[in-house]
């Protein structure tokens, strides 16, 4: 194999580092009059990258087995893109102020650089590239946290983020660390089979998952999520619980699945009691929020336990169940912070006793939002009752029944919460709700298309199909 | 094994080890205690610095033969000086707008 065929099986990643290259030309070359047309140029761009990175390609390796490509990985990159472009599309209101508006072209370079960084992350073979992954994922995310400069809130939860990421990561490199020191490997096919339950190896194993567990944002690990949800601009703070989460997700369940196969017992009786603790104190957190960022930020909370419900299974179902779930999860919440990111930018109201009586002044805005919560919540026709339906039976089918019980307990539990921003939205009265908004036409794009997603994907059978065929378990 | 754990000055794996713990333990309870958010920056940079430690040692005496740890132990510090500006950075933004570093600016969202 020669040195240029190891660019052409990491191919996706060759394709948005040119966009994310072509983009920065663009930021420095284009004048007052190019750059108004940043986000058209920055949407096709990346469009175009996803459609080209749609199919998947043969399994293989490139760089002496340091990167891992498996079908499979094609699916979750397509499915973190669609949620890019989705927020790429609701962006544009974050720069309708003057102080913004020269920092658009950072904006989608930073964002981009952070999605390289989840790529290299999904598709590593070797512990070097997870970390610089994982680094690259979080540090532009850090800076976009804190992009708003004029605003306090940004700037406390862009320190808040930085530090917490860096001290989880440094604790994540202890762990990686030892394993070296105990195996003498770094690559992830040599480490496994060396995986003796020794004092030292257990240590290991709970530094790097404490690090991990961070990024996924999972119970004792979750503090910095509602401070950090709240004070990012809300485009970011859909970033953050879809796609960085969703790419954390699934590393976690290929690292505990190829790493830590011969751990299978320790970590299943890990995950059982950190996915009941983390479902339930998600939702009764969820429960108290005025701020409807928080809110969403708790209940992002509480769906990573429903994720975890398929991690743990370990099994082919529970892989298709996870990558399902994110699906539907993306478009769910991403007409959610939609609308909040539409409202936000324009009135910058966001307790939800702002949204009372909205209906009055924005009855399809408000029937999205309905929508959204509605699939979040997991009500019957809607995508959200179907992935949530389906990761609890792949969690039953290997035996945990308490867990599955414990999940549909609070399922219900979080209908209250959920459905109190519809009450708001349509029942209580207010003599002077938000006035009407006009969203611009990209915004109304990516509703459409989440609105479409959160009716269709549930009752279309052969998603699932797509996706379990290219799965694999334990 | 023993033989192994002695290099030519003599001296054993574990003193190193216990070096890398003390500077790991040290990071964390200055992390936990510093009131600056510039002191708890460094305290972290002493955990990464404790784990590159341990690569090093590890692969100088353990697995001789390679050098994945020396190597590991090199991207580690670029991208630990990466952290380090970024956080800079934006203790930099936290100082303009608050007017001082310390921890107990961040305390307006709670709850």
């Amino acid at each position: 194999m020669s040195y240029f065929d190891n660019f052409l099986i990491m191919c996706s990643e060759v394709s948005l580092l040119i966009v994310l290259l072509i983009l920065l030309l663009f930021d420095i070359t284009a004048g007052k009059r190019g750059k108004q047309y940043f986000q058209p140029v920055a949407i096709l761009l990346f469009a175009l990258h996803t459609l080209l990175n749609f199919v998947p390609t043969a399994a293989g390796e490139a760089f002496g087995g340091m990167y891992q490509y498996q079908p499979v990985m094609t699916i979750i990159k397509s499915i973190l893109n669609v949620a890019t472009l989705i927020i790429f599309l609701q962006s544009k209101h974050l720069f309708e102020s003057i102080k913004m508006k020269s920092q658009q072209g950072e904006y989608y370079f930073l964002t981009l650089s952070t999605l390289l960084g989840m790529y290299l992350m999904i598709s590593s073979g070797h512990l070097l590239l997870f970390f610089i992954g994982l680094e690259t994922a979080s540090i532009p995310l850090a800076t976009l946290v804190a992009f708003n400069k004029h605003c306090k809130k940004s700037a406390e939860g862009g320190a808040k983020f930085i530090l917490l990421s860096a001290f989880s990561s440094g604790i994540l490199l202890f762990g990686i660390s030892y394993l070296y020191g105990t195996t003498g490997s770094l690559y992830f096919s040599e480490i496994a089979p060396r995986m003796a339950l020794n004092a030292l190896q257990i240590m290991a194993f709970i530094f790097f998952l404490s690090g991990l567990f961070f990024k996924v944002s999972f119970v004792p690990f979750h503090l910095w999520t509602a401070d950090v949800y709240e004070g990012a601009p809300s485009n970011v703070t859909s970033y953050l619980s879809v796609v960085s989460k969703g790419s954390a997700a699934f590393v976690l369940m290929t690292l505990l699945f190829k790493l830590f196969g011969s751990y299978v017992h320790e970590w299943q009786t890990l995950l059982f009691w950190i996915i009941i603790v983390t479902i339930t104190l998600g939702n009764l957190f969820a429960l108290r929020q005025q701020n409807i960022k928080r809110f969403l930020a708790f209940s992002s909370i509480s769906q990573a336990g429903y994720v975890g419900l398929g991690i743990i299974s370990g099994s082919t179902l529970g892989m298709t169940t996870v990558i399902y779930y994110i699906l539907v999860y993306l478009f769910s919440n991403l007409a959610a912070f939609g609308v909040i990111s539409a409202i936000e930018n324009r009135t910058g109201k966001i307790e939800i006793a702002d949204y009372n009586g909205l209906y009055q002044s924005n009855p399809k805005l408000s029937f999205v939002m309905m929508l959204a919560m509605f699939s979040l919540a997991g009500v019957a026709p809607f995508a959200g009752f179907m992935s949530k339906f389906f990761i609890f039976s792949s969690a039953a089918q290997q035996g945990f029944y308490l867990l599955v019980i414990v999940a549909v307990v609070n399922t219900i539990i979080s209908l209250y919460y959920y459905l109190r921003v519809v009450k708001a939205m349509f029942i209580n009265q207010n003599e002077q709700p938000i006035e009407t908004i006009n969203t611009d036409n990209w915004n109304k794009v990516s509703l459409v298309i989440c609105t479409g997603a959160i009716i269709l994907v549930g009752l279309l059978g052969f998603v699932l199909d797509i996706i379990e065929k290219q799965s694999f378990g334990l | 094994m023993g033989e192994l754990l002695i290099n030519n000055a003599g001296v054993s794996l574990l003193v190193f080890q216990l070096v890398s713990l003390v500077m790991f333990f040290a990071g964390i309870y200055g992390f936990f205690t510093r009131r600056n958010l510039m002191m708890m920056l460094i305290s972290v940079e002493l955990i990464l610095n404790a784990s590159d430690i341990n690569f090093v040692i590890f692969n100088r005496y353990l697995f001789p033969e390679m050098m994945d740890g020396m190597f590991f132990a090199l991207f580690t510090i670029a991208i630990a000086a990466c952290e380090t500006a970024v956080a800079i950075a934006i203790i930099i933004n936290l100082y303009r707008n608050f007017g001082n570093a310390d921890v107990d600016n961040l305390k307006n969202m709670k709850g």
